[in-house]
């Protein structure tokens, strides 16, 4: 199968002349079309940051980060953004507009996702190498606590109501549940093999979990912390042990959730309230994270073997461009232009 | 009993895991642990798991390579009980792992009987040992009950004339070896190789499932010669006596069959014509290596550089898998019972995740765990197997190994 880019020259308008993209990125400062944002990516094996102008696809700046970044997420004033610098054992807090790093944040060892709770302060953030979930207060650069949870923990995330948050387990194949009150893990079930991201529906009933190997999404209850529900994929001619989900994105309206795929290089559209796979998008190879803009028409999908990102018009469903960014794309934040605050939790991007 | 070493004794589990350390400014760090509150308020036994190994003397290093750990797979076990322990205790479970190395010609059947005494039935063994040991332990009455995890032998006859109910293979077959090398070179139609052997049984046994393997996909084994590194000092001969073994008719690969590691080494860039030289050196397919990096492998080669202070082999990979093999099923099942967690792991539904990208399980028609090889050379991964384009009607990780309708073995009742 061919990647859209292979297919269609002028997607890479990013590949011009600096000097047009320095162009682009002016035009699109002065004329702001209305719901343009901006896509900022983390590029796991080259350290950077890639931001993308909505309006015109081109890649308007990179500035370095450190080590293998990962997860990212803005704060809730659209300004400033973390990232995750895996192997400089770090959470970085920077500046969204200059890329300047403005502090590192304690984050325990190899931090590889996080979310952000409700209150924009506490940031949870799993600790994949060792098999803890670090509690931070952004705000003070503070431990709160470290909870102990099953190995490799990736998945994180934070219920709307901001009581619960759920971090997800790769070896020992378990979401965690901890009571934010207390900050203690109350209880932990399994899911299919290698859980790799979490997703609560914007009402807070269910939890979306993605298991890579296992090759399924549980939809578990919230209130019983039971899977009521796995999704399975199946895609004409390509092997079911290719289809590898890992990142979730619902929309606010409770209608999709999309997933991404992994080596299948495709996105599931499953319908949010039968549970049922309506369709699969080809994007680029190897599919990692999703990301809903504020406005909720377009989804960006990091794709991690081409090294690009491809956005997806959520009304058609329909791969309608591919950007390309740094080696190893991970993770995207999507914020509206000019450092207005983010609209909505799906401002936020991946957690 | 005489020459046999005890490194860790039934009485003495294997340390629990490690509290996590935070290596960064904490003002104040409250670690909660989940016990008791995920867990049923008592903890249920210890599933125990027991590693029994066979020593094995190894030739001195040629070019003063590291020599093969002493520890090579029991440090592998180790990290699978260090992993099943921290996922055990979400679901009130535990594990402990026992150990014993034999001399080589102490009696392995009474290690055995010492290291299981006392044990709840069926037992777990994880076997790092030759084929004759593995036969010797399953045929044997006091193993009767027991679930042995072959971690050492990778003679193809095991998983088929001589196979035995209850012996589950983690490490790769010599066949699901050569199998994936050849798949390679035929993807990249290096397909005409010449074949150089070492003269120990093993050597003759790599080289047989080379050519079974040719035969299989295609490729063509233009020329066969052997090769004794006893007769000469390779620091001195190299240069004239490998140029002279491999002469021969065009080919595109010279492929050595040398498991002691005698002389494969040294070939590399000795031979007579420029051609790479593939199978036990040079480019070897295996189930781990140190370059193994995707499919979250980094993380597992981290944690077992932390253990064990040194890189992680097929043998410690295997050892790992073996134990957890056994922590999957027992957490899976949220039980401590030995018998439902051998029914589980012998069931053909079974899977269980091994950082190689794909669920892993055993072949229901000989105990064979199924699973990607890699294709390697000291410094990468070159490639991984199956390779693209090699196809089967239920999973593309059957075209490695004894396949059901090539299997004689009926002890699974197939």
């Amino acid at each position: 199968m061919r990647h859209p880019s292979h297919r269609r020259p002028w997607h890479r308008l990013p590949a011009l002349a600096p000097a047009v993209a320095a162009l682009a990125f002016a035009v699109a400062l002065r004329v702001a079309p209305a719901g343009a944002d901006e896509i900022f990516v983390t590029n796991e094996r080259d350290n950077t940051v890639s931001v993308i102008d909505s309006a015109t696809y081109a890649v308007t700046r990179t500035f370095p980060v450190g080590r293998r970044p990962r997860g990212v997420v803005f704060a809730r004033d659209g300004k400033r953004l973390f990232v995750c610098a895996s192997d400089s054992d770090t959470v970085q807090v920077i500046d969204a507009d200059s890329g300047k790093t403005l502090a590192d944040l304690p984050s325990g060892e190899d931090p590889e996702q996080f979310a952000l709770s409700p209150d924009g302060r506490t940031l949870f953030i799993a600790n994949e190498n060792n098999a803890t979930t670090t509690v931070v207060d952004v705000e003070s650069r503070s431990v709160k606590a470290q909870i102990d949870v099953g190995i490799e923990p990736e998945g994180m995330a934070v219920s709307p109501d901001g009581k619960i948050a759920v971090t997800t387990s790769e070896t020992t194949n378990m979401v965690h549940w901890i009571d934010v009150a207390t900050l203690t893990a109350i209880d932990a079930t399994p899911v299919d093999q290698r859980p790799r991201h979490a997703e609560f529906s914007k009402d807070g009933k269910t939890l979306w979990v993605s298991s890579e190997i296992g090759g399924t999404v549980a939809v578990i209850d919230v209130a019983t912390r039971t899977v009521t529900r796995t999704i399975h994929f199946e895609i004409r001619g390509v092997a079911s042990d290719r289809i590898q989900p890992v990142g979730i994105s619902l929309t606010d309206d409770g209608r999709l959730a999309f997933v991404a795929l992994g080596p299948s290089d495709r996105v599931a559209v499953v319908d949010a309230r039968t549970f049922q796979v309506t369709n699969y998008i080809l994007v680029g190879r190897r599919v990692w994270h999703t990301a809903l803009t504020p406005e909720q028409d377009r989804l960006v999908t990091t794709n991690g073997v081409s090294g690009d990102v491809t956005i997806i018009d959520v009304p058609s469903l329909k791969a309608i461009r591919t950007v390309k960014v740094g080696r190893f794309p991970w993770g995207a934040a999507i914020r509206p232009v000019a450092g207005a605050a983010p609209a909505g939790e799906a401002a936020a991007g991946p957690k | 009993m005489r020459g046999e070493t005890r490194r860790d004794g039934p009485e003495r589990p294997a340390r629990p895991p490690r509290r996590p350390v935070v290596r960064v400014a904490v003002s104040m760090v409250v670690s909660l642990a989940a016990f008791g509150v995920a867990a049923p308020a008592r903890a249920a036994e210890p599933v125990g798991i027991a590693y029994l190994e066979r020593r094995i003397e190894r030739p001195n290093p040629l070019n003063n390579e590291d020599p093969v750990p002493a520890d090579q797979g029991l440090r592998g076990a180790e990290l699978g009980l260090r992993d099943s322990n921290a996922s055990g205790r979400f679901v009130g479970l535990s594990f402990a792992l026992t150990s014993r190395v034999v001399e080589p010609g102490a009696d392995i059947r009474a290690a055995f009987a010492g290291l299981v005494a006392g044990q709840g039935k069926p037992r777990f063994v994880v076997v790092n040992a030759p084929a004759a040991d593995l036969l010797a332990l399953a045929d044997a009455p006091e193993a009767k009950d027991t679930v042995l995890l072959n971690v050492g032998a990778t003679d193809t006859r095991l998983r088929d004339a001589d196979c035995r109910a209850r012996v589950l293979h983690v490490i790769p077959s010599r066949a699901m070896l050569t199998d994936a090398l050849v798949q390679l070179l035929v993807f990249k139609r290096w397909s005409r190789i010449l074949l150089v052997s070492g003269p120990e049984p093993a050597d003759g046994l790599y080289a047989e499932s080379l050519r079974r393997s040719a035969r299989k996909f295609g490729a063509r084994i233009v020329a066969e010669t052997s090769f004794d590194a006893r007769g000469a000092d390779l620091r001195d001969s190299a240069l004239r006596e490998f140029a002279l073994a491999t002469r021969g008719p065009e080919h595109d690969v010279v492929a050595v069959a040398d498991e002691a590691g005698e002389f494969g080494t040294n070939l590399v860039y000795n031979t007579e014509a420029p051609r790479p030289v593939v199978g036990t050196q040079g480019l070897t397919p295996a189930a781990w290596g140190r370059a193994v990096e995707a499919w979250a492998a980094a993380q597992l080669q981290d944690r077992f550089r932390k253990l064990a202070g040194r890189t992680m082999d097929p043998t410690d990979w295997a050892g790992w898998m073996a134990v957890h093999t056994v922590g999957e099923a027992a957490v899976k099942l949220k039980s401590a019972d030995p018998a439902a967690i051998a029914t589980l792991m012998l069931s053909p539904t079974f899977e269980v995740g091994g950082f190689k990208g794909r669920a892993l399980s055993f072949r229901a028609w000989n105990g064979q765990l199924r699973q990607p090889l890699y294709l390697l050379w000291p410094g990468a991964v070159v490639g991984a197997a199956p390779v693209e384009g090699f196809l089967h009607r239920t999973t593309e990780l059957d075209t490695l190994g004894l396949d059901r309708p090539e299997s004689a073995c009926k002890a699974f009742g197939g």
